[in-house]
């Protein structure tokens, strides 16, 4: 039992003296949820409309106020023609134009004129106006209307205000956990191959397994840092409701922690080199999570085949349940899928890689 | 004199796929012999050696180390041998002590003999400065000496060596083998690899492989007289001529 223990401190000295990667593993996790949850948003601020108006009617004036009331919009301008959107457009001066009729008063007929470059940004962009034009319409026709009158209404259910870093939250710590447990295992791991320790090693008789948990061991701990600190962060800082049971969360967490080391250790008996280790990690795991995870692009509208690949995803998963559990605050029993499909590839995961470790001897 | 034999190689062979890296060899080594394994790369001598420290099982052929079957037996072989290998095989980023307290500890070494031992050990090495220095911070020469010292630390039967002096000067090469005649003197068994010439001169009894058999293995002085050559760089030069396989 003593050699173990000296085997996790000397992994500890490992990771504490290389005080760069250590920095990169303690600060990483917090730079992303800041970098994530403010600055890269996909709400659109700062929207530029130019109003297309051939006479100054009472309506226009209001809807104008309201459009620039709006915290997306900003009205840049009035053109006289429509003719001139496209100038306008050009130049960068405009994102979208509103045109309304000349006879506006009596046709209410008004026309959205919009830069769908970016298909994204345009759609969100037609929402936006659509609504609040939509709004002015239902306020004034009140009363003139019947009562039983068509409409919508829609309630935005867990985030309410569309937040996009509620989105974010659980993709990276999807991806962080990726990062930190497989990659950083694998690169140690394949760097005592490397080197020539790991030959000193298997010529000793500490046991293999021995050797693997001592690696695994500091990195679990870091990750476990990692989990409080966005969890704080993610409270705190973007001020996400935390409704679900903090039990199950961290639960989780650990079963995804202990799959992503299972990862490393698994890669770490493929490759040779350093090198191929930081790639086949960085290809191989970072960029299915980003992909095609539903962290960035919701799975639903993938195409089939991918959709079908995304199941072997681990992050897949642990996002979704994160989702659930974190923002929309359901309890344990709506996630059971998921945590059975991630204990069962843990499980998996790790007898291939201890059979694999074995055969390498 | 007739020396306990502590290692006894019976037609060991190493086959990958079609490739027979070993090709039957069989010999023994005394208790506190220091054997000679030479080769030129690709011979086959790595792999041997290998196999003798339990990292590579053997395809058939038998073979005892300290008495231990490698087949069988390996944990014990293990716990009886050190080991030093071709690269360097102590941890750069941990200090002098931290590096002879790790690998003393996994060889079950008592804490309290692991701090008298290791005091001694700088003592005698002159290191005593050193004890917390990291590893990367030392010169290679310093840093192959203190490899060994930590290869035989637990007293092991046989140390094997790996090409132990690569990339080495020739002063310090010279003081690293009066530090392996000092551990074969208190009944260490050395079995070395290496490319030098001259080092092979220093050995009890070298075997020279190629192509995966052993083609001589006698005494140095022996070897010569046998070739009637002068040097051991002309007898291996001789024997090594035939090989078929290159690097």
């Amino acid at each position: 039992m003593i050699p173990f223990v000296a085997f996790i401190q000397k992994e500890f000295f490992h990771i504490l003296r290389d005080k760069r990667t250590m920095l990169i593993l303690l600060v990483m996790p917090v730079v992303m949820i800041l970098i994530f949850g403010f600055a890269i948003s996909t709400e659109i601020r700062n929207i530029n409309v130019v109003i297309v108006s051939p006479n100054q009617s009472e309506s226009v004036r209001q809807i104008v106020e309201k459009i620039e009331a709006n915290e997306y919009f900003s009205v840049v301008g009035t053109l006289p023609s429509p003719h001139q959107i496209d100038r306008a457009m050009r130049s960068d001066r405009a994102d979208i134009a509103l045109v309304f009729d000349a006879n506006f008063e009596q046709n209410a007929s008004v026309q959205l004129v919009i830069d769908a470059s970016n298909p994204m940004v345009a759609t969100a962009e037609m929402f936006y106006l659509s609504g609040i034009m939509h709004a002015y319409f239902t306020n004034k026709l009140q009363g003139i209307l019947p009562p039983q009158s068509i409409g919508t209404s829609v309630r935005m259910l867990y985030n309410p205000q569309m937040k996009s870093s509620y989105n974010f939250v659980p993709g990276i710590m999807g991806l962080i956990f990726i990062l930190i447990c497989a990659m950083m295992t694998s690169v140690s791991i394949v760097r005592e191959k490397e080197v020539g320790t790991m030959e000193v090693l298997l010529a000793s008789p500490v046991k293999p397994l021995h050797i693997i948990f001592a690696k695994m061991i500091p990195y679990f701990v870091i990750s476990c840092v990692n989990l409080a600190t966005i969890l704080l962060l993610a409270y705190f800082v973007l001020e996400i409701p935390m409704v679900g049971s903090l039990f199950w969360l961290c639960t989780l967490s650990i079963i995804y922690i202990v799959l992503a080391l299972a990862l490393g250790l698994l890669i770490s008996t493929v490759v040779t080199s350093q090198v191929a280790a930081m790639f086949g990690s960085l290809l191989g795991l970072m960029l299915p999570v980003l992909l095609l995870s539903g962290m960035m692009f919701p799975i639903e509208n993938m195409p089939i085949p991918l959709q079908v690949l995304s199941n072997v995803i681990p992050a897949r998963w642990y996002i979704a349940a994160v989702r659930k559990l974190m923002i929309e605050g359901l309890a344990v029993s709506y996630i059971t899928k998921e945590l059975f499909i991630l204990l069962g590839m843990t499980l998996f995961l790790i007898i291939i890689a201890l059979k694999k470790f074995k055969n390498r001897l | 004199m007739k020396r306990e034999t502590v290692i006894k190689v019976d037609n060991l062979t190493k086959r990958f796929g079609s490739f027979t890296a070993v090709d039957s060899i069989s010999f023994e080594v005394g208790r506190g012999e220091i054997f000679g394994f030479l080769g030129a790369n690709g011979a086959g001598k790595t792999t041997a050696m290998r196999i003798l420290c339990g990292l590579s099982i053997p395809t058939s052929g038998n073979a005892t180390v300290a008495g231990f079957d490698i087949a069988t037996q390996s944990e014990q072989v293990k716990r009886n041998i050190g080991y030093m290998s071709q690269k360097f095989s102590l941890y750069d980023d941990l200090n002098v002590w931290e590096n002879i307290r790790l690998f003393a500890g996994i060889y079950g070494m008592e804490a309290r003999d692991i701090a008298t031992k290791t005091d001694v050990l700088l003592q005698k090495l002159n290191f005593e400065s050193e004890r917390n220095t990291l590893i990367k911070a030392l010169p290679l020469g310093w840093k192959q000496k203190l490899a060994f010292s930590v290869a035989i630390f637990h007293n092991p039967k046989i140390v094997f060596l790996d090409e132990p002096t690569g990339g080495v000067d020739p002063a310090t090469r010279r003081q690293f083998w009066e530090m392996i005649y000092e551990a074969a003197e208190s009944g260490i068994t050395i079995f070395v690899t290496t490319h030098y010439m001259d080092e092979a001169e220093y050995c009890n009894r070298v075997s020279i492989m190629v192509d995966g058999h052993i083609a001589a293995l006698d005494s140095p002085n022996n070897l010569k007289q046998q070739f009637e050559v002068d040097t051991m760089n002309e007898v291996f030069q001789h024997l090594v001529s035939n090989a078929k396989r290159g690097e």
